[in-house]
């Protein structure tokens, strides 16, 4: 970061010498930090190569539970994103009808799936598709789980689709109806492709978690997904719990992480040369008025479940 | 113009979920086909319902199942005119039991599944075919703990949804503190830092364990309480239920039961008790 | 219909999720606003970690996370943070677990907000003379915080919402108590779950009605 910040001077000789005594203090403090985790680690036997063997020199593990699980996880966020995407722009934009008898029920169908927890629904899901369908019961976890994510990331993505469009200059809209355009046109011509791009970084934090929730449905409906695949690895390799658990974390942090990269590589080239129009939405919709500070390179909000 | 641009990266996204999913149900219909196709030409297929992550009883490995609990499903479905190949093995988490017979998800469940009046309102049941007592697990050099009397002051670990730590804190320790977690690897890893001093549950479960682990861990041996494990199966299949009492009365008299023990949870140093007395007769 | 509730807690259990949520809450606004401080804070080497540290507890799944409060801190590392017994603890290393999570979602709304006040008013107060930590304390955090509200509650609903998970270590809560109820009262699993949901309904709408007015309230109008 060559370009000062606007909240702080560019740093004199003083302001120099003050930064490099933090950064070494600060250095200093976190080796201390992972110099006791790694010793406490060792001492406890939590480092000895049998627990970690399994992961870092064998692929049997992997194939055996891992990639089984990873396969199912990304099977049950993908389509739960598929899915949720457009439900979410329909009640979204329902909500911002003329009509109240549209909008009042959208908004209040949104309101309380918002509310209720992704596992209550996921479990609703499974057992009313045993109850009324006969949806084969080797998929049925899968169709519930992405049942579940699909009622509550719909509602949220209602709310992000809604504050995307609001947060357009009002001109946008009067310019549209004054040429003539009917209000189905005005949002499919006008609003709508300017706030893909403004509420992208939203929808994609929303994707985050969405990959992360599917772990919810492994516990309790035995959906067999990646952490669900933890137990019987673990018990299988003489209970190395911790190790497990820190490789499928990295997994999952490897997988999020490459998401938010594309996000934003996508919404920088999606943004080119359009700054011009003054809305942008952070991922928490907040509203970044035309001469705002831009202190970091991507201006991603996140949102959690 | 912009929006072509915007949809073409959805497109992207879209297209690689998809490509994603696909593959994904491939791979299931294979596993699918493998397990009910019935190659063996044994002709009939069966869906039995175990745990995955129980070592000794019901546990999955790179090279299958194995377990007790594997054996005596693999027992009965053999005695069923089903060969080894055409089971399906299917997980069976325990708050999923009674829906996934309701549903008839499984054909039965062998998976340490002890029997109830609460759970005979909604499923029956076939057996017992071992009769487990709640029993504790300590580490090899501990020599302080000899039963649930000795806890006061301890600290004990259970899995949370089971409730055989809270009835030796009601009935047997009260200073006792308790830790519950998820499953059982994270209170054997609790144990073996340290965490805590015990496991409880029942005595099968945790000589799966100490067999697992050979030489870190040994069951106290002071059993109490009584756990019927039986088959469970739909409600009011007394057809059913004569076929898994035959096939677990030959199993106890073959000898096959025995060996099963000993094999799964005698490397603990655990014994195989007398057979249980088949109770569950008359399927309502 | 609903008499084996009787049996149980139901209240007590949910009061473990608000006293969770309410300590979480707390807790993770401030590391959090730490966080978004050495975000944007003229050395790097804290920027690098406030970075590093948001990648990595954003992305993982949070039951991983409460779990290694427990197997890892306190198994491992030997951290009680002054329990005497595992209900004190696990309350405890369960908070300890939310705030590492929640805050980086904190950090990031704040991130959102600091953007939207005007160059203007950090130019303005440098020129008065104030130093990094008084332009961020005194003028930028203040109007940030306002324009945030909505964003914050969004993250406090599902704060709430994700108290449930501390039932991973034992905690005494609300989704443990389901677990418990489904094990010995099988025959009554939608009534179980369905009680459950209405109680989150109940802790989580009012919050999300409250704190949406109370946005529009102090949004600052520009």
């Amino acid at each position: 970061m060559s370009a000062p910040s606007v909240l702080y001077d560019a740093p004199g000789p003083r302001a120099k010498r003050r930064n490099l005594l933090y950064t070494v203090l600060f250095v200093v403090a976190f080796a201390a930090l992972m110099w006791w985790v790694i010793g406490a680690m060792d001492e406890k036997g939590q480092l000895d190569w049998a627990k970690w063997e399994p992961y870092l020199a064998g692929t049997e593990a992997w194939t055996t539970y891992l990639l089984p699980g990873l396969v199912n996880t990304l099977k049950g966020a993908g389509l739960a994103i598929l899915i949720a995407l457009p439900i979410g722009a329909l009640f979204g934009i329902a909500r911002m009808s003329d009509h109240w008898w549209i909008a009042r029920p959208a908004g209040m169908i949104v309101e309380f799936f918002r509310a209720v927890p992704v596992l209550v629904m996921m479990f609703f899901a499974n057992a009313a598709y045993a109850e009324f369908t006969d949806i084969d019961s080797d998929v049925r976890p899968l169709y519930a789980v992405v049942t579940g994510l699909v009622i509550y990331n719909s509602s949220v993505l209602a709310e992000v689709v809604r504050a995307g469009i609001l947060s357009l200059p009002k001109g946008q809209s009067e310019a549209a109806l004054a040429v003539g355009m009917r209000k189905g046109q005005l949002m499919t011509n006008v609003l709508l492709p300017q706030a893909v791009t403004a509420m992208l970084p939203a929808i994609v934090s929303q994707i985050v978690v969405i990959v992360k929730d599917t772990t919810i449905g492994g516990a309790l409906l035995g959906f067999d997904e990646l952490l669900a695949q933890a137990r019987p690895a673990a018990s299988f390799y003489q209970a190395n719990t911790i190790a497990t658990l820190v490789v499928i974390a990295v997994v999952f942090i490897v997988l999020n992480y490459l998401l938010t990269s594309f996000a934003n590589w996508l919404e920088r080239r999606l943004r080119r040369g359009k700054k011009s129009t003054g809305a942008v939405v952070g991922g928490d919709m907040v509203e970044e008025q035309a001469p705002g500070m831009h202190l970091t390179d991507e201006s991603t909000g996140h949102r959690m479940n | 113009m912009r929006f072509s641009r915007v949809l073409r990266a959805g497109a992207l996204v879209a297209a690689t979920s998809l490509a994603l999913a696909a593959c994904g149900g491939g791979g299931d219909d294979e596993g699918g086909n493998g397990g009910g196709g019935g190659e063996g030409g044994s002709g009939d297929s069966l869906t039995i319902g175990i745990k995955f992550d129980q070592p000794g009883l019901g546990q999955q490995t790179p090279d299958g199942y194995e377990g007790f609990d594997v054996d005596v499903a693999t027992y009965i479905a053999k005695e069923m005119g089903v060969s080894e190949d055409s089971i399906e093995w299917k997980e069976t988490p325990s708050a999923e039991r009674e829906n996934m017979i309701d549903n008839g998800d499984v054909d039965f469940i062998v998976a340490t599944y002890s029997i109830t009046d609460e759970r005979k309102e909604r499923v029956s049941f076939a057996g017992p075919y071992y009769i487990a007592h709640q029993d504790l697990l300590v580490r090899q050099d501990d020599s302080a703990i000899t039963g649930p009397d000795s806890l006061n002051g301890k600290k004990l670990c259970s899995v949370s949804g089971s409730t055989s730590a809270q009835r030796v804190k009601d009935e047997y320790a009260q200073q006792v503190d308790l830790l519950e977690y998820g499953g059982y690897s994270e209170c054997l890893t609790a144990l073996e830092n340290g965490q805590v001093d015990a496991i409880t549950t029942d005595d099968v479960i945790l000589a799966g364990l100490a067999a697992a682990n050979p030489g870190k861990f040994k069951v106290v041996g002071e059993g109490f309480s009584d756990e019927n494990y039986g088959v469970g199966i739909p409600k009011g299949d007394a057809e059913l239920q004569t076929q898994i009492n035959d096939a677990i009365t030959k199993m106890f008299e073959d000898g096959a039961w025995k060996a099963a023990i000993d094999k799964h949870l005698g490397p603990a140093g655990f014994e195989a008790p007398e057979p249980p007395e088949i109770t569950e007769t008359s399927a309502s | 219909m609903f008499d084996f509730l009787s049996e149980y807690d139901v209240l007590g259990a949910f009061w473990t999720n608000v006293q969770l949520t309410v300590y979480s809450a707390i807790g993770s606004l401030i590391w959090g606003t730490i966080l978004a401080g050495m975000r944007v804070s003229p050395v790097p080497v804290m920027r690098a970690f406030s970075t590093a540290y948001i990648n990595v507890f954003r992305n993982t799944p949070l039951t991983v996370l409460i779990v290694a409060t427990s197997l890892g801190l306190n198994s491992t590392l030997g951290v009680t943070l002054g329990g005497e017994d595992f209900d004190q603890m696990g309350f405890r290393l369960a908070v300890l677990g939310f705030i590492v999570y929640t805050s980086t979602f904190v950090c990031e709304s704040l991130r959102a907000g600091i953007n939207t006040v005007p160059v203007g008013q950090a130019e303005a107060a440098r020129a008065l003379g104030l130093g990094f930590s008084q332009v961020l304390g005194i003028v930028v955090l203040p109007q940030a915080f306002r324009s945030v509200v909505a964003p914050l509650a969004s993250v406090l609903i599902a704060l709430t919402k994700n108290t449930t998970v501390a039932a991973a270590i034992g905690v005494d809560e609300a989704a443990l108590l389901m677990d418990e109820m489904i094990e010995i009262e099988s025959q009554a699993l939608f009534l179980i779950t369905l009680v459950i949901a209405f109680g989150f309904v109940v802790l989580t709408l009012p919050t999300g009605l409250l704190l949406g007015w109370v946005a529009k309230k102090v949004a600052v109008k520009r």
